[in-house]
């Protein structure tokens, strides 16, 4: 059924079982309120997707239902045309999906190492692991050198990176990243967007997050406006950036 | 005196640390504390006398001491960690969700309910655990430190040093550290979550039954209620040590043992089972993290 259901999408859409991730009317709610109030998006393969919106527009609660952490009450997410409803969180993990999360969340009395090796928990490939660690050392070289250090010891900067080498470790096929840039120094907040554009050279779809719009947008191929639970507008990256709406509302023009 | 005392103290201190590492995993990642703890100890040592019953009936009896003793402690382990985990599945784990309370009360009745089925089966009497060893030692100076007291000390130092070993460099021991410090952020990186608890639940229940075997050692008697006075001294020695951390848990059982031991010797022997309740009430007041503790946790 799922299958069948992604084939009428995509050739509505004019793509064919490139979509990897779909939600369609999903709702979620914590306990009296409705945080999702019905909201439909989708990912191609590789692309970057930018979900922006105010704070307590309902953007977190999107992520955390992908990842499965909060149940939706109604709708469907669909992850390689599967509905993933019912799985558990670590097997949307192992199934490719991570998160980077809001407020980094870095396992404090962990050392930098560690952590890592919790966002490659799901995998047993040593030698892939290790690999894999070199690269995120080559990515933020700074974490190499605070490997020791207990991951709560660490800068805002240096958290950031170390929450998505960890999210990378788990080699995901889609990253969902939360405010990423958030609370960091401008020359920080280039690096951090200097890595997302990295990271898509790489095989990995990603949707990004982000309170900073007009940075999300600059990277993005396409993005959401998510208001009050709702979805509001959807375009490509570079239309949302000259919608007169959007940057009366996210751009502070 | 001193030294009798020191050793006494770090005997029966090694005892409450392996008791109270039971407390600290378990509050470190659930943030509750299994009041029923005490009683696995509790069951641990006739465990313990069960086991080594059970060899004699076997007419292996006579095997050698360090035999039936490693029986007994394997035995009272395995099976007590399966009741840890047992209760964890059927009385904590449907609460997971319910107020701070509601877990609270539970570990209550299991207590209740586990120190009444050993006294329904096991009577009320005290049980006599059969001496394996002479009760002789070694003489050092004026003091004595028995084969006994050293064996608890050699097996509690190699448990301790077995679960630091496991905590820190396995897979699963660090997927308990993370876990304990941020739950949410356990599942995001696919931790499975019931497991770990689980887990923690097996290592703290067969710590507690190896201390109950060796408190049965030690005194020759077991009761069904000394689960309830460890039980609290044990949780005394997990907050002193700082509740949640697991050295803090090795460093105030130790403590708590030496100040227990020197405070009979030099102040008096009556008040030996208030020392800890002192040092409970006055840790609270001045310093409620305890020694390692950094901070009382806050968790979103
Ligand atoms: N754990 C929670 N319990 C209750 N309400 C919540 C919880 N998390 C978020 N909310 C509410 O859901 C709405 C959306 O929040 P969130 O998804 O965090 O928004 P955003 O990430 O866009 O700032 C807000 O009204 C918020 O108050
Ligand atoms: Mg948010």
């Amino acid at each position: 059924m799922p299958a069948l259901y992604l084939d009428i999408v995509g050739k509505k859409r004019g793509v064919n079982n490139n979509i990897i991730l779909k939600l369609e009317d999903v709702k979620t709610s914590y306990g009296r309120i409705e945080a999702l109030k019905g909201i439909s998006l989708f990912l191609r393969k590789r692309e970057i997707v930018t979900l922006i919106g105010a704070n307590g527009a309902g953007k977190t609660t999107t992520l955390m239902t992908i990842c499965g952490i909060v149940k939706n009450s109604g709708g469907h997410i669909l992850f390689d045309g599967e509905d993933i409803k019912e799985a558990s969180p670590q097997k949307l993990v192992r199934r490719g999906i991570s998160q980077v999360p809001e407020g980094r969340r870095i396992f404090p009395r962990l050392s930098v190492i560690e952590n890592l090796e919790m966002g490659a928990f799901i995998r047993n490939d040593r030698a892939g692991i290790r690999s894999d660690l070199e690269r995120v050392y080559s990515l933020f070289p700074i974490l190499r050198e605070r490997r020791k250090q207990k991951g709560g010891t660490l800068s805002g900067g240096e958290q950031q990176m170390l929450a998505i080498g960890r999210a990378l470790m788990a080699r995901p096929r889609l990253l969902l990243l939360d405010e990423p840039s958030l609370g960091l120094a401008p020359m920080l907040v280039e690096q951090i967007f200097r890595i997302i554009e990295e990271i898509k050279q790489g095989e990995v779809t990603i949707l990004l997050v982000e309170q900073n719009a007009k940075k999300a947008l600059s990277c993005a191929d396409r993005g959401y406006v998510l208001e009050n639970g709702l979805i509001t507008l959807e375009d490509t990256a570079s239309r949302l950036l000259e919608n007169e709406k959007v940057k009366a509302s996210y751009l502070g023009a | 005196m001193f030294l009798q005392q020191l050793i006494n103290g770090l005997t029966v201190g090694s005892v409450y640390a392996l008791i109270a590492i039971g407390y600290t995993m378990v509050y470190g990642i659930l943030e509750f504390i299994n009041f029923a703890h005490g009683e696995i100890y509790m069951l641990g040592a006739y465990l313990g006398i069960i086991a080594i019953g059970l060899l004699t009936a076997m007419g292996l009896g006579n095997s050698s001491a360090f035999l039936l003793l490693a029986f007994a402690f394997i035995f009272a382990m395995v099976f007590c960690a399966f009741y840890g985990v047992t209760i964890e599945r059927l009385a904590y784990r449907p609460l997971r969700r319910a107020p701070r309370l509601a877990p609270l009360l539970s570990a209550l009745g299991v207590s209740i309910f586990l120190q009444n089925f050993v006294m329904v089966t096991q009577g009320t009497r005290n049980k006599v655990f059969p001496q394996l060893f002479a009760q002789n030692g070694f003489d050092l100076g004026n003091a004595k430190i028995t084969y006994i007291q050293i064996m608890i000390l050699v097996t509690s130092i190699l448990l301790m040093v077995g679960l630091t070993l496991f905590v820190n460099k396995t897979k699963m021991g660090k997927a308990m550290r993370a876990t304990s410090q941020d739950q949410k952020m356990a599942y995001l990186v696919g931790i499975d979550v019931n497991r770990v608890i689980s887990v923690t639940f097996l290592i703290g229940s067969a710590l507690g039954a190896a201390a109950g075997v060796m408190v049965a050692l030690y005194y020759g008697l077991v009761n069904f209620h000394i689960g309830y006075t460890a039980g609290l001294k044990a949780f005394t020695a997990a907050v002193l040590g700082g509740i949640g951390n697991i050295p803090g848990a090795m460093l105030g059982g130790i403590i708590l043992g030496l100040v227990e031991s020197l405070g009979a010797g030099y102040l008096s022997s009556e008040y030996k089972d208030a020392y800890a309740f002192i040092i409970l009430v006055l840790l609270l007041i001045f310093r409620p993290q305890g020694i390692l503790g950094e901070r009382l946790k806050e968790r979103s």
